[in-house]
């Protein structure tokens, strides 16, 4: 019988194998962020360990950095410490850091495929959840803690149990895909088949629905199997993955070569069996937008917020659970999503801060001007990003629509830095997690594709996009 | 690590489903650099109003749950970000048993290496643990939980075990496969970064 792609990779990385429980396996690239190393790099310390391969980790800053002007000090002395911190460990480590100063600075998973330093066939792991973004690539891209960031850091390996294979099929051509975004697809997937959907598993989307999404579409895509619980997301890598990381910074010499390699190796075998399925048509699927307070608790823009019993279906814990998010978010049953208010418009985060999501958003924005009761910011995935989105003209669009055009972070989606939103402020949010005071203690969040979101700060509330004109 | 003990105490219930890392601890306490102290942010949202009393209704704030070391709690317990400041937050807490009918992965995986035991049992179980108000105890070695009516039997991995009764330094166990480590290494074609 044949194997699918993640068993592929798995199977390549496997140092050792016992016969029940995890598996040793080996990672290939570990990248490293301010926030969940320092007690790692104080565990290596306390027992006198080294850095095992610091020509495979990478560090940059991106969690709590502020996104004001880079030549403004770090007034959260907090911050600032924690941030020294990772300078600090870097040096006496020897590993190689993209500081708050550097072009190359930005949000972990944004610069790792901009670098060329994420790769087919390879293992990447971060003490982020958000890792499996890199699956885009087919790249097994894991999310972990920090004693396993220490562990990663002293062995360059990692304790695994071996994920279930989980297949989502994405069938059909969507018929407006300026209006219907990958963020779309994602959230209808979660939706569906809920937030605890993928636990235990890799999930592989395959179909005519991905393979016609390009790269940065893919990368939102994977982005987001954490919120259907899985361990990584991935996507078969086709011409357009290769194309994507040629002649980047960091991409290997070798490259030509590998990607021969890779092009032999990187598929699931026709007769592999997969341990889960679901299919999703998108033929008809609508711009999506988030009620409550997690990714699935999700409807179709035209639609109004459910009623608990009807998001339920019979379960009397998913019914508390939605009565307990609608008292949070202060909304009713049976409101149109159309005629939410909001306060606030976040366009960033690694889910959807990437050149084309920017690109998108702003023929939505241009030549408009945003509601008057509405305060609304971009927040370029990566220095890289914004440095080319400038070039583009982009940030004049939204400065001129009254936009405030920030540094590279992760920002709002996770409110580490300044910027948060106020207790009760509604905010339309280009990012992966609509949780209670997420942005912010009190804040209430939207999640929504980069284009529904610049319409919604256009208007002051949700619109269909579809009903504008993106071309 | 310490090794892990037999864990007598009363059970805090929390009847809630997909409880994310964001409301075990909130972002604003990840800055800090250190493990230690976490206790105090845990459930931070939920514990406190904007003033920063205790909120009356919440279940953490119920003087008789003050020395309690098991939480039973709702599916998918766990999910969302990485941040090991959840399970550090929960440890510190006093809390060293969490029982749900499912954890989320990362979650799961990060409370072995703080000596927290994750226990996974069906809704049903689960839900009859929740209403239990008699002292209850976890026996790991035994792989057993006692309450006053009935003996309920649990499922762990033998590695995950060992571990934890034994306290064991899990890097210290992998570098022990140092050669098979440099082996994989000669043989990777996997190229550096830079």
């Amino acid at each position: 019988m044949g194997t699918t792609l993640f068993e592929k990779i798995w199977k390549s990385h496997v140092v050792v194998e016992k016969q029940n429980g995890p598996s040793l396996i080996y990672v290939d690239r570990h990248l490293v962020h301010e926030v969940t190393s320092p007690q790692a790099f104080d565990g290596l310390r306390m027992n006198k360990r080294k850095v095992r391969r610091p020509d495979l980790t990478i560090a940059t800053m991106d969690h709590n950095v502020p996104t004001n002007a880079r030549s403004l000090p770090i007034l959260d002395q907090t911050s600032a410490v924690q941030i020294q911190t990772l300078e600090k460990n870097c040096k006496d480590f020897g590993i190689k850091l993209f500081d708050i100063n550097s072009p190359n600075q930005g949000i972990v998973h944004v610069i790792g495929p901009q670098l060329g330093i994420t790769l087919p066939g390879s293992t990447i792991v971060c003490g982020d959840s958000h890792t499996s973004t890199h699956g885009a690539f087919g790249t097994l891209a894991l999310g972990i803690g920090t004693s396993e960031v220490e562990h990663v850091l002293t062995s360059q390996t990692l304790w695994s149990e071996k994920p279930k294979p989980f297949e989502i099929r994405v069938e059909g051509k969507r018929k407006n895909p300026h209006a219907v975004t990958a963020k779309d697809i994602v959230l209808s997937i979660i939706k569906n088949i809920g937030t605890g959907g993928g636990t235990g598993t890799v999930i592989e989307y395959r179909g005519e629905g991905i393979t016609d999404l390009s790269m940065e579409q893919r990368m939102t895509i994977c982005n987001m199997s954490i919120e259907a619980g899985a361990r990584a997301g991935l996507i078969a890598p086709d011409e357009n993955a290769f194309d994507y990381l040629r002649g980047r910074q960091y991409t290997p010499k070798n490259y030509e070569s590998l990607v021969d390699c890779w092009k032999e190796h990187l598929k699931t075998d026709s007769d592999a069996k997969f341990d889960k399925q679901f299919t999703l048509n998108i033929n008809d699927i609508a711009p999506q937008v988030s009620w409550g307070t997690n990714p699935g608790m999700t409807c179709d823009v035209t639609e109004s917020i459910p009623s608990p019993d009807d998001f339920s279906k019979g379960d009397p814990n998913q019914k508390k659970g939605a009565e307990k998010a609608l008292d949070y978010m202060d909304l009713e049953p049976g409101i149109p999503i159309i005629n939410i208010k909001i306060d606030r418009v976040f366009i960033g985060s690694c889910t959807n801060a990437r050149l084309e999501d920017l690109i998108e958003a702003s023929k939505v924005v241009k030549g408009q001007k945003i509601s008057t009761n509405v305060r609304a910011m971009v927040v370029p995935g990566s220095q890289m990003v914004k440095k080319q989105a400038e070039e583009m003209g982009l940030d004049k669009i939204f400065i001129n629509a009254n936009f405030e055009w920030r540094e590279a972070g992760c920002s709002m989606c996770l409110g580490m830095n300044p910027d948060i939103l106020s207790p009760g402020e509604r905010c339309a949010s280009t990012s992966n997690r609509n949780f209670e005071g997420r942005q912010g203690t009190g804040g209430r969040t939207h999640l929504v594709s980069p284009v529904m979101a610049a319409a919604a700060a256009i208007k002051g509330h949700f619109v269909d996009v579809r009903e504008m004109d993106l071309s | 690590m310490e090794p892990f003990k037999k864990v007598i105490s009363i059970i805090t219930p929390l009847d809630k489903v997909n409880v994310d890392t964001d409301q075990i601890v909130p972002k604003q306490f990840l800055k800090l650099i250190h493990k230690s102290g976490f206790g105090k942010f845990l459930f931070y949202n939920w514990r406190y109003d904007v003033n920063e009393n205790l909120k009356s209704d919440f279940v953490l704030n119920d003087s008789k749950y003050d020395n309690s070391k098991i939480l039973v709690t709702g599916d998918n317990f766990g999910c969302g970000s990485s941040r090991e400041h959840a399970v550090w937050s929960l440890q510190d807490y006093g809390f060293s048993v969490i029982i749900a009918p499912s954890f989320a992965d990362i979650f799961f995986s990060n409370c072995f290496k703080n000596g927290i035991l994750p226990i996974s049992l069906n809704q049903k179980t689960v839900e009859k643990l929740q209403q239990e108000l008699d002292t209850i105890e976890v026996d790991l070695e035994k792989q057993i939980i006692k309450t006053s009516s009935e003996d309920i039997s649990f499922k762990i991995d033998s590695y995950k075990k060992k571990i934890l009764l034994e306290g064991l330094d899990d890097i210290a166990q992998t570098l022990q496969f140092e050669e098979k480590i440099s082996k994989f290494e000669r043989e990777s074609k996997v190229p550096s970064v830079l």
